[in-house]
C-alpha cells in the first residue's frame, strides 16, 4: 500500500512540477493542480504511525479509542481545508489566466508574441 | 493614563481578537455595500483602521508593562487548552508588527483617497481582508492556522496587486499567483510532515516536542523544517525566489506597493518566529540547525539587491530592490541566533519597512510629475528606459552638464522641495546613514557582530567570516544603495528642468510625511525603543518563556462545570510568568 501511494504521490508531483515549468499558462494552471493533488495525498498519508490501513475512520463500540486501532483524524481535517483554499485559488487562478490571454492576445506566461513562437512551436 | 491601562487590561485578552475581527467584520460589511458608495466604504475603511491602528498600540502598551518582562496574552479561541485547540499568542514581537501593519496601512489608505482607490472594484473590501490576513498571521500560534491566514493573506493580494487591471499588472500578477501557489504546496508538504513526526501543529508544543525526537527521524525533521522555511523564504524574496517581486511591486499601484513592503516581512517573521522556537539552543541535538542557510541566503540577497538598486532607473524598481535589500539584511542578521543582535535587526525591520512604503508613495508621485499628471509614464509604453537609452546616451529633457543651462538663482517650489526632502530622508534610512533610524540599526546590528557577548565583556571574541562578511556586507550594501539612491534623485530634482510645479494633494504628501516622521521619532526615541527590542530578543532566544506561558492557559470552564465566574479563569489565561 506505501509504495502503490508513494508513486502515486512521486507521479503527481513530477508531472506537476514539469507542467509547471512549462511556457503555456494552460500547463502552469494544469501543473499547480497536479501538485496540489499530490500535496493533498501527501498530507493524507502524514498521519500518526504512518498510513491506517485497516484502520476504522469512525468511532465503533467496542473497539479500544487509540489511533492504533483508528485513522488519524487531523490529516483529514487538514486535507479538507487544503482541498479548499486549494480549489478556490485555482479558480482565481483561471481567472488571471484569461485575463492575461484576452489582454496579450497569446497564452505565453511573459504575454509576448515573439516568445511564443520561438518557445511554443 | 494609568485609568487607561486599567480599561485595557479589562479587556484582555479578548481584545486580542480585536486585530483579526475587526478588518473580518469590516470587509463583510463593505462587500453588502453598492461599488457606487466610494465615499462611504473609503470613510468606513479609514474608520476601522485607525480603529485598528488605536488598538494595535494599546496591545503594544499592554504587552510592554513596566517590570513583567515576559508578559504574553495567550488566547483559546475554541476554548481548548494548548495542544488541541488553535491558539492565539500577544507578545511583543507580534505587537510590533501589528502596530507596524496598522501604521503603514493607514498611511497606505489615505494615500489612495486622492485617487487609486476609484481604479478598480472592490479596493476596500480587499484592502481589509489583507489587514485580516496580516494579524492573523502574526497573532496565530498554530502551524495549520497560520496557513489559512497565510492563505487569506494572499487571496487578497492577488485582487490588490491587480486593483487597477492593466497589461503589465496582470502579467505580473500571474507571475506572482503562480509562485505564490507553489509556496502554498510547500508550506502544505512542510507543516504535514511536521504533524506526521511531531505529532502537533503548536508552535510551543513543537518546541517542546523536538529535542526529543528519535535519532532515526530527525534528517526528515530537517528536511520538513527546510521544505517548510522555504515556502517563508520565497515570501521574504530571498535569492533566488525573488525574481517575482520587483516586476509585482513595481506594476502594483502605489499604495498597494506601499502595503507590499510589509508583505515580505511576514516572511521574515514568520522564520524568526519558528526558528528561534524550533530550532533554539534548547533544541537539543537540532540546535540552530539552518543557521548558516540563513546567512548565507540573506547575504546573497544583499548583494542581488544592491546590484539591483544599482541597476535600476525606475524609482518603484528601485523601492522595489530595497525591500529585498531590508528582507536579506534581517535573514542574515537573523541566522546569527545572538539576541543582541536580534535586538539590532528588530530596531531595522520598522524603519526599512516605513522608509520602503514611503519610497513606493513617493515614486508614484515623482513619476506623475515627470510624465505631467498622466500615471504611465511614456517609457513604460514604447519599452524605452527613463533616463538612459539602449545606447546608454541620455534622453531628452536631462541638463546633465552645468554649461547647457543655468539652474542657479530658481525658486524651488514649495510642492518639489516637499519632494525632494522626503526623497533625500527616505535615502538617508535605506542607505543608513546618520542621523536617522536606518543608521542607528545598522549600528546596533554592527556593534552586536563585532561585540558578540556585549560590549566590554566580548574581548578577544573575534566575530566568525560570516560575521566579517555580514560587516563588509552591510557597509557596501548601503554605499550602493546611497550611490543609486542619489544617481536617481540628482536625475529627478536637479537634472530634470523646465517642468511644471508638482500638483501635490495633502492627502498625498501627508501620508508620506507621516510615514518619514515615524522614522525620526525611531531616532529621537532610540533608547526606548531599543528597550523594547532588547526586550523583545531576549524573549524570542528563551522559547521556554513562551512555550510555558502557552501551554499553561487553562480554559475558561463552562457555566455548568463550575460556578466560578468565567472571567477569573480568562484571566487565568494571561500568562504573567517570570522567568
Amino acid at each position: 500500500m506505501e509504495i502503490v501511494l508513494a508513486i502515486a504521490i512521486g507521479v503527481l508531483t513530477g508531472s506537476g512540477v514539469w507542467l509547471l515549468l512549462r511556457p503555456r499558462t494552460f500547463q502552469v494552471i494544469m501543473g499547480l493542480s497536479l501538485l496540489s493533488y499530490a500535496v493533498n495525498l501527501f498530507i493524507f498519508s502524514m498521519g500518526r504511525l504512518g498510513l491506517a490501513v485497516d484502520k476504522e475512520p469512525v468511532l465503533i463500540a467496542g473497539v479500544p479509542q487509540d489511533l492504533q486501532h483508528y485513522a488519524d483524524p487531523m490529516p483529514q481535517a487538514l486535507v479538507l481545508t487544503a482541498i479548499v483554499i486549494g480549489f478556490a485559488m485555482t479558480a482565481l487562478f483561471l481567472v488571471v489566466l484569461l485575463a492575461s490571454r484576452g489582454i496579450a492576445g497569446t497564452d505565453h506566461v511573459d504575454g509576448d508574441r515573439a516568445k511564443d513562437l520561438q518557445e511554443m512551436p | 493614563m494609568t485609568a487607561w491601562a486599567s480599561f485595557i487590561s479589562s479587556l484582555m485578552p479578548h481584545l486580542m481578537l480585536a486585530p483579526i475581527m475587526l478588518p473580518l467584520l469590516t470587509g463583510a460589511l463593505m462587500l453588502l455595500l453598492r461599488e457606487e458608495r466610494q465615499r462611504l466604504k473609503l470613510g468606513v475603511n479609514m474608520a476601522s483602521t485607525l480603529l485598528g491602528l488605536i488598538i494595535a498600540i494599546a496591545l503594544m502598551q499592554w504587552t510592554h508593562k513596566a517590570g513583567a518582562p515576559a508578559s504574553m496574552g495567550v488566547y483559546l479561541p475554541g476554548n481548548w487548552p494548548a495542544p488541541f485547540g488553535i491558539v492565539l499568542v500577544l507578545d511583543r514581537l507580534s505587537a510590533l508588527m501589528l502596530v507596524l501593519t496598522s501604521g503603514i496601512a493607514l498611511c497606505s489608505i489615505v494615500f489612495a483617497a486622492s485617487r487609486w482607490h476609484r481604479a478598480g472594484v472592490h479596493y476596500h473590501p480587499l484592502f481589509q481582508f489583507q489587514l485580516m490576513g496580516l494579524a492573523g498571521a502574526f497573532l496565530t500560534a498554530d502551524l495549520f492556522n497560520l496557513f489559512v491566514f497565510f492563505e487569506i493573506m494572499l487571496a487578497a493580494s492577488y485582487g490588490l496587486v491587480l486593483h487597477g487591471s492593466g497589461r503589465t499588472r496582470i502579467q505580473s500578477g500571474l507571475h506572482y499567483i503562480a509562485i505564490n501557489l507553489a509556496a502554498s504546496s510547500l508550506f502544505l508538504i512542510g507543516a504535514s510532515m511536521l504533524y506526521g513526526i511531531t505529532g502537533t501543529l503548536n508552535m510551543a508544543d513543537l518546541a517542546r516536542s523536538i529535542p526529543q525526537v528519535a535519532e532515526a527521524d530527525r534528517g526528515l525533521l530537517h528536511a520538513a523544517a527546510g521544505i517548510l522555511a522555504t515556502a517563508f523564504l520565497i515570501k521574504a524574496a530571498v535569492w533566488p525566489l525573488n525574481f517575482w517581486l520587483v516586476p509585482a511591486y513595481s506594476a502594483a499601484t502605489a499604495p498597494v506597493g506601499a502595503l507590499f513592503a510589509l508583505m515580505t516581512k511576514v516572511g521574515v517573521y514568520t522564520l524568526l518566529r519558528l526558528w528561534t522556537l524550533m530550532f533554539s539552543s534548547e533544541a537539543g541535538a537540532s540546535a540552530l540547525f539552518g543557521s548558516l542557510w540563513l546567512i548565507g541566503a540573506g547575504m546573497v540577497t544583499m548583494a542581488f539587491a544592491a546590484i539591483g538598486m544599482l541597476g535600476s532607473q525606475r524609482l518603484a524598481n528601485l523601492a522595489g530592490y530595497a525591500a529585498i535589500l531590508s528582507s536579506g539584511t534581517l535573514l542574515a542578521a537573523a541566522g546569527f541566533g545572538q539576541n543582541v543582535l536580534t535586538a539590532g535587526l528588530l530596531y531595522y525591520l520598522p524603519s526599512s519597512t516605513l522608509a520602503v512604503s514611503a519610497l513606493f508613495l513617493l515614486a508614484d508621485l515623482i513619476d506623475r510629475w515627470r510624465n505631467d499628471g498622466a500615471s504611465l509614464a511614456p517609457y513604460e509604453t514604447d519599452g524605452d528606459a527613463p533616463f538612459l537609452n539602449a545606447q546608454l546616451m541620455p534622453t531628452t529633457g536631462i541638463n546633465l552638464d552645468e554649461d547647457e543651462v543655468a539652474l542657479i538663482g530658481r525658486v524651488i517650489p514649495a510642492a518639489a522641495a516637499f519632494l525632494g526632502l522626503a526623497f533625500l530622508t527616505c535615502t538617508l534610512v535605506i542607505a543608513g546613514l546618520p542621523p536617522l533610524s536606518g543608521f542607528v540599526g545598522k549600528f546596533a546590528m554592527l556593534t552586536a557582530l563585532l561585540n558578540p557577548l556585549g560590549l566590554g565583556s566580548s574581548a578577544g571574541n573575534q566575530p566568525g567570516l560570516p560575521g566579517w562578511t555580514l560587516v563588509a556586507l552591510l557597509i557596501a550594501t548601503g554605499l550602493m544603495a546611497l550611490i543609486a539612491l542619489t544617481r536617481a534623485g540628482i536625475r529627478h530634482f536637479w537634472a530634470s528642468h523646465d517642468r511644471p510645479t508638482p500638483q501635490l494633494r495633502v492627502a498625498e504628501g501627508l501620508p508620506i510625511a507621516v510615514l518619514l516622521a515615524a522614522c525620526v521619532v525611531l531616532t529621537v526615541r532610540a533608547d526606548s525603543v531599543m528597550r523594547y527590542m532588547q526586550a523583545t530578543a531576549n524573549v524570542l532566544h528563551a522559547p521556554s518563556t513562551y512555550v510555558r506561558a502557552v501551554m499553561s492557559a487553562r480554559p475558561v470552564p463552562g457555566p455548568v462545570s463550575s460556578g466560578a465566574p468565567a472571567d477569573a479563569a480568562a484571566v487565568q489565561g494571561i500568562a504573567g510568568g517570570t522567568p
